[in-house]
């Protein structure tokens, strides 16, 4: 570990470090604009000059800290009067063709210019010509430009080729005439184009929709977890008032590193559209508002004069462990089999082992190559198929794709689209079975998609199989992958709310819906589930959207969203964290808990829950490792042998057709579906 | 220099013919199969030439379709290097050098005979002659210098550049090099007949 001097203070670096890096686990400040941590290194800015010293003596003029490394016994200079004069050059400089506009920029109070020009900068200018002046760029309904105020770092540039590998963004011209765009000034099409308003280390590019709504510094900043998909991205909730401002990422280097989708960030807008605020029930025909108590007696009674054969209740995609927790017991009281998490209609089940992430999201980085499965990473978990990007630049990292085809962002093998194609692979009949046995540590991603209809478990059968046959299962590495779309399955399948003993599964329930066999069916947040018309059965809806559920329902029970109770969420890696409440409940809506236990007292259950405490305590006394808040579970081994059932007619069947309207908030957000006009014209246009 | 952005005019189509997809071909193979984008210069240099002297956005995406590489990444290189024209040019595209070996031996003289004959810089003129500013030709042993499409004419002043503009105006055969009998870049000499 090389020994150095910074500013007369021995330190002790890893390797490989440079000496921005180095200064910055030591705890010395170095301003910079275009180094990023997670980009590559572009050294343009000329910000983080510093003056090193070696044997052969002080360096002849400053150089770039970002693209230096540290060497044994480099004696690291920060603070002496060349290094300040070079920052308060390079400040000037920038100013040069940078608009005083701070008053009116989005980006005052967290602008990277604003503060380093007070920290390092000089006090005026003296600069007396014109500004230069760049045309504002149409990059969609996202990213608002403000292209005056670019100082060229290039992060957006890096970012779309290394991060997003779209390669949408580029700097046209060069010198002073130098721009950031897009090619031809389209909207940009990637999932992950919102980072760039984070990377920017200036008011170039902005946030359109929050544009001018608040300063930071008015915000109240709220710490929790994304459920928009199954990877529980890590990020902080902005409020002003009861209302959600914006949503940013936090750091989290397990899970979603840096970034966010576009999805997480912007889904905003749909909190405060098409709301449940009051309960509702449905007479003659017409949904008409009436009292909680009125709607608990009618729950209740229902629930309680129905046989528990014929009672049903489906979880959906955005709902809490607690919550699935508290319904699990009232249905278990009631002695009812017919519960069903899996409203997508895949068909995981078993140990954990058999529906995680296995490899973990880390896992990818180790990887040395990949086959995907009857899933479309970038629509279902677009922070993996970054992960798999950044990998696929490497050399010789081979990708396989059996399923739909479709842009990924990066060249693959193209196996085909016919499931049975698994036979080929297992039997080492295939051209890509060559790639499979050279690679160490191979991944296999297998999507819901995959796992749908009678066969899906046959077919993850086949895929332990194919896992068996090459290096995806050793003692240190496990590759073997299911990747969830819904944030709340992994929580609600290790709950275990699946159908019970002779209870029925989802098909089963939506059959027994339509023919009768299921006269109470209790939707807690269901909107994906493939039922449109009315029948006699009587549908309780708990939720916070207007949407699919909703639409069907007798009863609707007004509930808050994800945003507005604390729960407790497990990731496709399968990994605890818990989303802390931002924001009020709206209009009347009471705690997922607080229904469900005010129904189960009305029905005169025993085990009721007085607070969300008790839930809570209640969860971890049956499920202890739940309490480990933010540690990964982990499945046993994968079988060896597995009795083979062959597939008949089993076809891949995407869980998400489209990225941008993939729950009941979303569909609601009016930025989600400016954003998914656009990526419907553009595939039409194409 | 002047900006370089995408013409407003662009043409409906652009295609390459069998001999420069050969040509490219046989660049191709002297990079490996995975980086194809090496051969984007040469590419659209090429592809300016099929053009007409210039690089129309369908040349630019059909590089960038030939080399699998993002519509973005070349273009940003079609705008960066000042010898990709991204505007129409004449049949005849006058480069005059304006570094300065040339400027010192009066290129300033050969813009104003193009401006005379020509017209403004960077446009074509009804005859289909274009002129434009650009760095060191690297003829500065012969300055001043200008390129018209293959061909460097040197040793200019005002005089002979008007009559090699009237000439390619009038289709007549010029012969290139130098304008005043010198051969190759022998000692200038004042007693020489020409000079």
């Amino acid at each position: 570990m090389p020994k150095i001097v910074i500013d007369g203070k021995d330190f002790e670096v890893e390797e490989n470090l440079s000496i921005i890096q180095a200064c910055e686990v030591s705890g010395v400040e170095i301003p910079r604009f275009c180094y990023h941590e997670k980009l590559s290194v572009a050294g343009n800015c000329r910000m983080c000059l510093v003056d090193i010293e070696d044997a052969r003596g002080m360096s002849p003029k400053p150089v770039a800290s970002c693209a230096m490394q540290v060497s044994d016994g480099l004696k690291i200079h920060t603070k002496t009067q060349r290094v300040k004069k070079a920052r308060e050059g390079v400040m000037e400089f920038l100013l040069i063709n940078h608009p005083l506009d701070c008053p009116i920029c989005d980006q005052g109070g967290e602008c990277d210019l604003q503060d380093q020009s007070v920290a390092y900068g000089l006090g005026g200018s003296r600069y007396e010509q014109n500004k230069r002046s760049v045309e504002n760029k149409d990059m969609g309904p996202f990213i608002k430009t403000e292209m005056n105020r670019c100082i060229h770092c290039t992060r957006c540039v890096r970012f779309s080729t290394e991060v997003s590998g779209s390669d949408e963004i580029g700097a046209i011209g060069r010198g002073r005439d130098m721009e950031i765009t897009t090619y031809l000034d389209i909207a940009v099409k990637s999932e992950l184009s919102g980072n760039v308003i984070d990377l920017c280390p200036v008011g170039a590019l902005t946030s359109k929709p929050y544009a001018f709504s608040a300063r930071p510094w008015e915000l109240k900043q709220t710490e929790s977890i994304d459920v928009m998909d199954a990877i529980g991205s890590n990020i902080r909730i902005d409020t002003k008032g009861n209302k959600v401002m914006r949503v940013l990422p936090r750091n989290n280097d397990e899970v979603n590193e840096e970034w966010i989708s576009d999805k997480t960030r912007f889904f905003w807008d749909g909190l405060s559209l098409q709301r449940i605020d009051k309960p509702y029930l449905r007479e003659n025909g017409k949904l008409r508002q009436v009292s909680w108590n009125k709607a608990i007696d009618v729950a209740s009674e229902k629930l309680l004069n129905t046989n528990p054969e014929k009672i049903a209740s489906i979880t959906g995609d955005l709902v809490s462990i607690e919550s699935i927790y508290s319904i699990k017991k009232l249905m278990d009281s009631i002695k009812s089999p017919n519960t069903e998490c899996r409203q997508d209609g895949s068909k995981i089940n078993g140990g954990r082992e058999k529906w995680l992430f296995n490899s973990k999201l880390s896992g990818i980085d180790e990887s040395d190559g990949c086959l995907l499965i009857g899933t479309n990473p970038r629509i279902e978990a677009a922070l993996i198929n970054s992960r798999i990007i950044r990998k696929s630049k490497e050399n010789n990292y081979s990708i396989g794709l059996l399923g739909d085809k479709s842009e990924l962002n990066y060249n693959y093998d193209y196996l085909g689209d016919d499931p049975s194609i698994i036979y080929d692979l297992i039997d080492n009949n295939n051209p890509f079975c060559e790639k499979l046995s050279e690679m160490n540590k191979p991944l296999m991603i297998i999507g819901q998609g995959a796992l749908k209809g009678d066969e899906g478990e046959d077919y993850l059968n086949l895929c332990i199989e194919l896992a068996n046959n090459y290096n995806f299962l050793k003692n240190d590495w496990n590759g073997f992958n299911v990747l969830h779309t819904a944030a709340s399955r992994p929580g609600a399948m290790e709950i275990g709310f699946l159908p019970g003993e002779r209870g029925k599964d989802l098909d089963q329930i939506i059959d027994g819906y339509k023919k009768g066999d299921i006269s109470t069916l209790f939707l807690l947040g269901a909107d994906e589930i493939e039922i449109s018309e009315k029948t006699d059965c009587f549908v309780i809806y708990q939720g916070h959207h207007g949407d699919k559920g909703a639409n069907i329902a007798d009863l609707i029970l007004p509930s808050p969203s994800f945003n507005e109770q604390n729960g407790l969420f497990i990731n496709t890696e399968g990994r605890i964290q818990e989303s802390i409440r931002a924001t009020f409940p709206i209009g009347e809506a009471k705690e997922d808990w607080e229904i469900i236990s005010l129904i189960s007292k009305k029905m005169g259950l025993e085990n009721i829950d007085n607070s969300f405490e008790d839930l809570r305590s209640s969860l971890f006394h049956s499920f202890p490792h739940l309490a480990d808040i933010d540690m990964c579970l982990s499945g046993e081994k994968l079988p060896k042998k597995i009795e083979r059932k062959d597939i008949k007619q089993h076809v891949f069947k995407n869980s998400l057709n489209n990225f941008w309207l993939s729950n009941s908030i979303t569909r609601s957000s009016r930025l989600m579906c400016e954003r998914n006009n656009i990526s419907v014209k553009t595939i039409e246009g194409d | 220099m002047t900006v370089k952005r995408l013409d407003s005019n662009q043409p409906d189509s652009f295609s390459f013919n069998k001999e420069d997809n050969d040509l490219i071909e046989k660049i191709l193979k002297n990079y490996p199969k995975d980086r194809k984008q090496s051969a984007v210069v040469p590419s659209l240099y090429i592809a300016q030439k099929r053009a007409g002297g210039w690089l129309p956005e369908k040349a630019i995406s059909k590089v960038a379709e030939i080399l699998e590489m993002p519509k973005m990444r070349v273009l940003e290189i079609a705008t960066f290097y000042s010898m990709f024209n991204l505007k129409p040019t004449g049949d005849h595209f006058i480069q005059v050098c304006g570094t300065t070996p040339c400027w010192l031996r009066g290129s300033d003289k050969i813009k104003e005979a193009c401006i005379k004959l020509v017209g403004k810089e960077g446009e074509v003129s009804s005859d289909s002659i274009s002129w434009l500013e650009v760095e060191c030709l690297g003829a500065c042993v012969n300055a001043p210098a200008v390129q018209v499409n293959e061909d460097y004419y040197e040793d200019l002043n005002y005089e002979n550049m008007i009559d090699l503009i009237n000439n390619l105006k009038n289709n007549k055969s010029i012969k290139a090099g130098s304008q005043i009998g010198r051969v190759s870049s022998e000692p200038y000499n004042v007693d020489n007949k020409n000079a």
